[in-house]
């Protein structure tokens, strides 16, 4: 039997169905990437030298995480951290308390449109501004230290609460913060009965989770001036000293295993 | 049910006394803390500039305004080098998350006793640390360059993807895979054919959503010499040029919005 006539008692065998199905599509794409492939490694460039001489201190860092040094520099690295802690705390406060009018001006089932176009926008700027971008603006206008730094993360922490909330709130059950309406509850009321019990084990997660995030953040804004651990660690990498750096490094690691942990504990107990 | 007597009526209460004395205990221990962080800021602040701030702010504004537009000629490298240290470091990222998610993830870790601790530690020291960090260590070790910021992302990377992708991999459906396994296939037969067909959608909405983060992250990286657009904004922060830096400031807003656009594009194609 000809090769013809078997595939025409048998039938086409099985074939792995493609990802992307579009056929012209798939092409595009390989082709696409190719190109670009090829663009971008023709054009990065690496000094393989110098990255050949720079293994030996890696491995002196490799090195120095088995052996970190928390002593000599152990004062400079409390102050640090303590301001970092300070910093989240503060910042995350403030932050969820400014978070909430915003976030409920934002969800359009509550809030008429004016008001939600001002909160949305409010949102949209401070998501769309990074960190450590604010953070060089506020230490131009605020000076140096952690007050910048405090405001950087409020203003984060606004954006990121804000949208997450306003989300929720649009996802509510309408029919419980109805019944509220119905009882004839004035605005405050509706929002306190009908619309807050809804939401709240989500924005107690939420917050707790920004607590976490928050700390991540506050320690790289030392490195424009904005206070912190930052500092510390930018120090210690500008003199070479591997096993200080790595015994911030490590602290830092340990704080948000721990912070991550708690903020698990407290979400898995709320929702 | 907690009630209290009035007029030899049983009236209803939502919390018993110690409940609510204990509740009463933990908001004094809050705002404590949360004053007590506001003086550690206020100490270490000096008043003087924050009093002055609208005048700066504005100052600041006069200069910046208008942005320099011509400038943006000098810009085109500056932002190909971040495109590349956000695509290369994201794909760099992915060839590593890959096999430590699957070592991670409990349904198909070789051992949940040696193995898996080891993955989730790898996960977990480099998801901690903000690429910022990385960059500053990298830099440090092989010289600043494009190959440091693609280094320090690709690094920062690896912990959120094997993070997400693990956390798919343990919800895949194990009928398929039983049923690939009944068919007499071998380990790496039952992966391709049983478990990459459940996460490939999962995996490539990861990898949209951390390029996205990356082109981000990447345009700061800069700030601390590891290429890209941020370099010539701390050039250009750095001899006060401001008309420069609001230029580039509304680049990366532009960078950021396009990429995010793309992104939520492409995750709303998969899902």
């Amino acid at each position: 039997m000809s090769d013809a006539a078997l595939k025409h008692v048998l039938g086409q065998p099985w074939r792995k169905p493609k990802f992307v199905k579009s056929d012209w599509l798939r092409r595009f794409i390989y082709v696409g990437a190719i190109t670009y492939f090829i663009a971008a490694l023709t054009t990065i460039e690496v000094d393989w030298v110098r990255v050949y001489e720079g293994l030996d201190r890696g491995k002196q860092f490799v090195l120095a995480f088995t052996n970190p040094d928390f002593g000599s520099r152990a004062s400079d690295i409390w102050d640090g951290l303590v301001e970092s802690i300070v910093m989240t705390v503060s910042a995350s406060v403030v932050g969820v308390i400014i978070s909430i009018p915003i976030g409920l001006g934002a969800a359009r089932n509550i809030a008429p449109l004016p008001v939600y176009l001002v909160c949305r926008a409010i949102v949209a700027i401070s998501r769309a501004l990074q960190e450590i971008i604010v953070a060089i603006l506020l230490v131009a206008i605020f000076g140096f230290g952690p007050l910048a730094g405090f405001l950087t993360l409020s203003f984060a922490t606004i954006g990121f609460l804000s949208k997450l909330l306003a989300e929720d709130i649009e996802a509510m059950d309408k029919t419980q913060a109805e019944a509220i309406k119905a009882s004839g509850a004035r605005w405050i009321q509706w929002i306190n009965y009908g619309v807050q019990p809804q939401v709240m084990p989500r924005l107690i997660g939420l917050s707790i989770y920004r607590v976490d995030i928050n700390f991540r953040e506050s320690a790289i804004l030392g490195l424009v001036g904005a206070g912190g651990i930052g500092a510390t660690l930018n120090t210690a990498f500008d003199r070479y000293e591997y096993d200080t750096a790595a015994a911030i490094l490590l602290l830092i690691i340990l704080i948000v295993m721990s912070l991550e942990y708690i903020s698990g504990l407290v979400r898995s107990r709320v929702q | 049910m907690p009630q209290y007597q009035q007029n030899g009526m049983a009236i209803w209460r939502k919390r018993t006394t110690g409940q609510s004395m204990l509740r009463w205990i933990g908001w004094l221990i809050g705002v404590a803390i949360f004053i007590a962080c506001w003086q550690k800021i206020s100490e270490t602040t000096t008043w003087f500039f924050v009093w002055d701030s609208p005048r700066i702010a504005d100052d600041i504004w006069s200069r910046a305004t208008p942005p320099r537009w011509e400038y943006i000629s000098q810009l085109g490298r500056p932002i190909w080098d971040t495109l590349n240290i956000a695509t290369m470091g994201t794909l760099l990222a992915l060839c590593m998350a890959v096999p430590i998610a699957f070592l991670a993830a409990r349904n198909t870790t070789p051992s949940s006793i040696l193995v898996r601790p080891f993955a989730l530690l790898v996960i977990v020291s480099t998801r901690s640390i903000n690429s910022l960090i990385w960059a500053l260590l990298l830099i440090a070790i092989i010289g600043p360059g494009v190959f440091a910021g693609i280094m320090a992302i690709a690094i920062r990377s690896i912990g959120f993807c094997a993070k997400l992708l693990y956390e798919a991999i343990e919800e895949i459906d194990p009928n398929q895979v039983e049923a690939i396994n009944a068919t007499g296939a071998s380990r790496l037969q039952v992966m391709v054919y049983g478990i990459v067909p459940q996460i490939l959608p999962a995996f490539a909405g990861i990898a949209v959503f951390r390029w996205d983060i990356n082109i981000r992250e990447s345009t700061v990286l800069g700030l601390v010499g590891a290429g890209g657009i941020g370099l010539q904004l701390s050039a250009s922060l750095n001899v006060l040029a401001w008309p420069q830096v609001s230029l580039i400031l509304i680049v990366i807003l532009v960078a950021v919005v396009i990429s995010e656009w793309i992104s939520a594009k492409v995750r709303g194609a998969i899902i």
